[in-house]
């Protein structure tokens, strides 16, 4: 039982069956599949005997579609590989401030998200002064020229919470830190114990604005743990409210964009026309997120024949109008000359941080999980993938344009050849001791929903993982020598989950 | 530039009829529920046992608290005689959380603040909004209400970046004690007389995270003894509702005035269970 239970996206596996290696190897391991290609898509604890915790990686190899898993039992330290591979540092922050795994050597080993450490398997409980994210150890340039700039958590809009700690030289950023964790609302803990009548709910609110990607991640897992698909007409109908929500979400960014660079026409229409795609979402559900849709076993709601035909005809009219004024903000030499070179990573680094969706593909890198670890539809119903080169602004707002375009094609084709047959069949109860792995591309790239049943097929560990979990580090090397005036539009090139972050 | 003027004229005009003419929902929105308790089959608890936030309430009757509400509409589903339906109606914001409870089928409407208050914020009201713990559910939808077809803006109400410059707080999320803090700072540097609204059933009752340990189940855990104005139920709630709470609150819809009934959104949902 040494190498890795190699097994793929959807599918469940024993337990017993995962291999337990000793931390040494188990890092040894995990070093040389991250050294040839692979990625780590969730590397998680939960409570073993003797007080140690049981660390499990889920690794992707994502040109053979695979992903392997192992694990280890570690007992209060361990070596970190995170100054070797850098996309590993959240992770190893995580175990640390969730069972007090101290990861030694680790690079920036600081608070995650202010969580309380879980000891031996049962809430420790609140202490009686919580910590209050803010009072952080936050790294300082020194210098008589030097600034420092500190914004949020409050900001000026109507946003979530995050802080966010500039670095600076006149208008030049040295160096940006986020601190985040104002948003943490125990996410994990209310899925565990579960599936009950809460899950659904909870896991459409992990980030409220990929209900449908969080939601159907949520229901792919336990289906995947019951055994059981959910039938061809709501596999089609859970798609097309996927690319809705993406529809939805890269309209309004590359509107919102444009007002960051106060290009007004297109700010108003998209910000418009995002409506277009949450009102078609609400056509097929009566909410405009997509809340209630999903349901373990299918969808809550069919299309009629004349409603789907319709609604083929909204969304294609819609995407025309789109198409028009995006152009007008993609193709505007004032716009360009604000988003070219903006904010640019390079792929090398884009690959070092494990960065994931339109971020990532903008820098060049193919992965997306509709193509490398296909679910639902996606098994039998390609999109491209969309790509370019330069990881600045202007990337991540062509890659979501081009996204957009390729979503609109994919639900209008779909709707009008939705397979007949029920949208919704039972979930069985769950089997006991078992893993089950479940992989989503949301708007924001890459979901990973990784359960774990207990001897009555309860949910005994729930890790959630948004892709912002990947990219906020993404967004603060961006920054690193522009302008903080470019702070905002960088934001909103990358535009991530706090909610979907902080858990 | 002739482009951008050609692009702008096939959009047309944007912004929605409502408060002058009906408010455009979809077929299956899902707004306030409409109970029948006299239907009730006698220790049958089947819409309880199914909702996600116990929003079912079992008093001397039925009654339904959509302040805790999701509006999933499974509690509709699991009735064996239809003694829970949901209606298109959007006029959900109350002005106390007990008149969020739902017994029977008549809407309590949002009532306007006294005429001094009507006076000081009818014509221009600034809010700082915080978000603590919200999901950017009900915060897309208040960006939304400001945005083209919402327009929040004509009707004096905007959002603004300093509590300084506020007259009142929006708050979203069933408030997490990492924000806490920075909630009541926010509070406190707003100057006084000063609204609060809570928007969404997080930030009334927790909704989907009520009894976290690392929230406060809302705006009333997290500020006691703080006067809230306004409660907006909904997860989200949508625009118009939000649009209906404020205009409402400020006296500036009173009553029935678009005669629901005629625009069939009082008309119970015809969709429903998959």
């Amino acid at each position: 039982m040494d190498a890795p239970f190699e097994t793929w996206n959807g599918a469940c596996a024993p337990l017993s069956e995962i291999p337990v290696l000793n931390p040494d190897r188990f890092q040894r391991f995990l070093a040389d599949g991250l050294a040839a290609g692979g990625r780590v898509v969730s590397l998680f604890g939960r409570p073993a005997k003797a007080e140690r915790v049981l660390v499990t990686a889920v690794v992707a190899d994502d040109s053979a579609n695979r992903i392997g898993l192992l694990s280890t039992a570690v007992s209060r330290r361990w070596p970190s590989l995170a100054a070797r591979f850098p996309s590993l540092q959240g992770f190893e922050r995580e175990l640390a401030e969730q069972f007090g795994l101290i990861p030694e050597g680790h690079p920036w080993l600081k608070p995650l998200r202010f969580e309380h450490r879980r000891a031996g398997g049962t809430d420790s409980g609140r202490g009686s002064h919580p910590p209050i994210p803010g009072d952080y150890p936050f790294f300082q340039v020194a210098g008589e020229e030097i600034h420092e700039v500190a914004v949020g958590p409050v900001h000026a809009g109507i946003i979530e919470p995050g802080h966010f700690r500039f670095q600076c030289h006149g208008e030049e950023v040295l160096h940006l830190e986020i601190v985040l964790g104002y948003q943490h609302r125990g996410v994990e803990r209310l899925l565990e114990g579960g599936p009950d009548p809460r899950t659904l709910a909870v896991a459409e609110t992990i980030a409220g604005d990929t209900s449908i990607g969080h939601g159907l991640a949520c229901c792919c897992a336990l289906e995947a743990m019951a055994g059981m698909e959910a039938p061809p007409r709501a596999s089609f109908l859970r798609a097309i409210a996927l690319e809705l929500e993406r529809l939805a979400n890269h309209t309004g960014d590359l509107g919102a964009l444009a007002g960051d660079v106060g290009f007004l026409p297109t700010m108003s229409a998209c910000g418009a026309l995002r409506a277009e795609f949450l009102n078609a979402t609400a056509e097929i559900c009566g909410n405009r997120f997509g809340r209630g849709l999903l349901v373990p076993g299918g969808v809550r709601f069919d299309l009629l024949p004349d409603e789907a035909a319709r609604l083929a005809e909204k969304v294609s009219g819609a995407f025309a109008l789109v198409r028009e004024s995006a152009s007008l903000f993609l193709h505007a030499p004032s716009c360009r000359n604000r988003t070219d070179g903006t904010g640019a990573l390079s792929l090398e680094l884009c690959d070092q941080l494990g960065l994931v969706g339109p971020a990532a593909r903008a820098c060049g890198a193919t992965r997306d999980v509709r193509r490398d670890h296909p679910f639902g539809l996606y098994r039998f119903a390609h999109i491209p993938v969309a790509n370019a080169e330069t990881g600045d602004v202007f990337a991540r707002a062509w890659v979501r344009y081009l996204e957009a375009e390729r979503s609109a094609q994919f639900v209008v084709n779909h709707l009008r050849m939705l397979p007949s047959g029920p949208v919704r069949s039972p979930l069985p109860p769950l089997p006991a001791h078992r893993l089950a792995v479940s992989m989503v591309e949301g708007w924001r790239g890459e979901i990973a929903h990784v359960v774990v049943t207990d001897g009555d097929g309860r949910l005994e560990r729930y890790k959630v993982l948004d892709p912002s979990f990947h990219n906020w580090m993404g967004l603060a090397l961006a920054l690193r020598g522009e302008q903080i005036s470019d702070f905002p539009l960088c934001n909103k090139s990358f535009n991530l989950s706090y909610a979907g972050h902080d858990l | 530039m002739i482009g951008i003027l050609r692009s702008r004229l096939k959009l047309g005009q944007q912004t929605v009829a409502y408060p002058q003419g009906p408010a455009r929902f979809p077929e299956r929105f899902r707004g306030r529920p409409v109970l029948d308790p006299g239907r009730c089959p006698e220790g049958c608890a089947a819409c309880a046992k199914v909702c996600p936030t116990g929003a079912i309430r079992e008093l001397p009757s039925l009654a339904l608290d959509m302040g805790r509400c999701l509006f999933c509409t499974e509690c509709s589903a699991a009735c064996p005689t239809g003694a829970i339906s949901f209606t298109r109606d959007y006029r959900l914001a109350g002005r106390t959380k007990e008149e969020l409870l739902v017994c029977r089928d008549e809407p309590t409407l949002a009532r306007a603040l006294d005429e001094k208050m009507q006076e000081l914020f009818g014509r221009s009201l600034r809010f700082r909004q915080v978000s603590a713990g919200g999901c950017n559910g009900c915060e897309a939808e208040l960006n939304a209400s400001g945005n083209v077809q919402f327009d929040l803006s004509r009707f004096g109400i905007q959002f603004v970046a300093s509590p300084r410059h506020a007259d009142g707080l929006v708050v979203t999320g069933p408030v997490t004690e990492n924000m806490l803090l920075a909630l009541q700072q926010t509070y406190e540097a707003i100057p006084p007389p000063r609204l609060v609204v809570a928007v969404g059933a997080c930030a009334i009752s927790g909704g989907p995270f009520a009894g976290t340990p690392v929230a406060n189940d809302g705006l009333a855990g997290a500020l006691p003894g703080v006067p809230v104005d306004l409660w907006i139920p909904g997860c989200p709630p949508h625009p118009i509702t939000i649009l209906d709470g404020l205009l409402r609150l400020l006296g500036r819809v009173r009553g029935d005035a678009l005669k629901l009934a005629d625009t069939g959104i009082m008309n119970p949902d015809r969709s429903g269970g998959g």
